[in-house]
């Protein structure tokens, strides 16, 4: 233990005060694309989820391969791809274009599978008993299926949440700003390794240790919701 | 000209050097696995203990490595361990350290899941057919706990390898550097083999990780109760 307080003792207090508003901005910049990019993942798997749910005849294949093949690659190398591969074929994206793109793609099927899971575990029964009480098939989802697989989705959902913020910590290969530029930038300049790679850590708990507090506490009011356990 | 990209993919050796690139990525996932097997399934039982000040301390590495992106992990090894203790670990090393760290976190509680989710009843009613604390564990507990942690585990597999691609930004030369390297060279001969190089290194790790997470849903499925 000794090592560490000598190191933190020794720490350049002035340094960190000073590039302090540098990883404000980066925090900024993380949290700004990492909320863009879980929206559009969102979206993307409500529409793939609903199609499997529903049987969508094209769209459904679609999605089946979509989600394979981007849960079994790793966001670093889709970025490339989208980065330096596409520009050779006419495709020029921004770097937060990419930045973007790439999470949704990324998400989207992790979001997916979340949403699956929750309206797979409604029973059919919950389905034909609402049609036919005479709901029509938009009231069904919103009013019956939805909240009950909602519950049940949640849990993973939270956790891709956080999930795709830890994610964006790629993004400085597409040549963005973010927290890890940031202090790979400061270690290469000035050599004040500790200090960078402490407000790194610092940086990334600010981010994501409300959030995740927050998906245990809307966990737990959740549960309570479950039907018939 | 369209025709032109894939073409570098066939020239010399370059696709031999691409999958030895690929070797890199899984061998340095396949040693974390292992140990993160190892060291997970310790730390798991050790999870299910009751005293309070290993849950706490359990809790805090738990959470620690788990809200990290694990980018941030490798640069604390990578670049804080050589500056703060004067320890030269080179890429693959400290690939190693932090994979193995944040798999044994992840395998622990998967493993403290699984060991907790087999009722009570369970070791009760192997007892009270007179069955041994030894012959318990080898033909009910151990055989229902694998059913619920291998799906979990091989999925958890799938994930470092995939993780492992961050290597590349430690300065381990795997399947991304390579790619670099080969584009590089071919700048000026075929200027847009970018595309076709990524597009394979994009199908090299689907193909590594595809059949996996399938075994893996294949088992869920053919588990569940």
């Amino acid at each position: 233990m000794g090592v560490f307080y000598g190191r933190i003792e020794k720490l350049d207090t002035g340094f960190m005060a000073e590039y302090f508003p540098l990883y404000v901005e980066a925090a900024k910049l993380t949290f700004r694309l990492g909320m863009t990019g879980i929206l559009f993942s969102l979206v993307i798997g409500v529409v793939c989820s609903l199609a499997g749910y529903y049987h969508v005849p094209v769209l459904r294949q679609i999605a089946v391969v979509y989600v394979e093949l981007s849960r079994n690659t790793p966001l670093l190398v889709q970025l490339f791809f989208l980065y330096f591969g596409l520009p050779k074929i006419g495709v020029m994206l921004s770097s937060e274009g990419c930045a973007v793109i790439g999470l949704s793609f990324l998400g989207g099927s992790y979001m997916a599978e979340a949403l699956r899971s929750g309206l797979e575990a409604v029973e059919k029964g919950q389905m034909e008993s609402a049609l036919a009480i005479g709901l029509n098939r938009f009231q069904v989802m919103r009013y019956v299926i939805f909240p009950q697989a909602l519950a049940t989705s949640v849990p993973p959902l939270c956790a891709n949440v956080i999930f795709l913020i830890k994610e964006t910590s790629v993004f400085s290969v597409v040549a963005l700003a973010d927290l890890m530029y940031v202090a790979k930038d400061l270690i290469g300049l000035y050599y004040q390794t500790d200090e960078a790679l402490l407000m790194l850590v610092i940086s990334y708990l600010v981010l994501l240790l409300p959030i995740s507090v927050a998906a245990g506490l809307i966990e737990r009011r959740l549960r309570y919701a479950g039907f018939g356990d | 000209m369209q025709d032109l990209g894939i073409r570098v993919l066939f020239m010399g050796n370059n696709f031999i050097r691409l999958l030895g690139g690929l070797w890199i990525t899984v061998k340095i996932s396949l040693i974390s696995v292992g140990l993160s097997i190892v060291f997970g399934l310790l730390l798991g039982m050790i999870m299910t203990l009751k005293n309070p000040i290993v849950k706490c301390l359990t809790k805090i590495y738990l959470e620690f490595i788990r809200i990290m992106p694990q980018l941030v992990l490798l640069f604390l090894v990578y670049f804080g361990a050589t500056k703060s203790f004067g320890l030269q670990l080179s890429g693959e090393v400290s690939a190693v350290i932090v994979f193995t760290m944040w798999g044994t976190a992840e395998m622990g509680d998967l493993v403290r899941g699984a060991l907790i989710s087999i009722p009570k009843h369970q070791y009760e009613s192997g007892a009270a057919l007179g069955l041994e604390s030894r012959q318990i564990y080898r033909y009910i507990i151990v055989p229902q706990t694998l059913r619920r942690l291998l799906p979990l585990a091989i999925n958890l597999a799938t994930r470092m390898v995939k993780t492992t691609s961050l290597i590349v930004l430690i300065g381990v030369v795997e399947v991304l550097k390579v790619a670099q390297q080969i584009i590089e060279a071919n700048r000026y001969t075929v200027p847009d083999s970018a595309l076709w190089i990524y597009g394979c290194v994009f199908f090299l790790y689907f193909i590594v990780c595809w059949p996996v997470s399938r075994l893996a849903v294949r088992m869920e499925k053919k588990w569940e109760n």
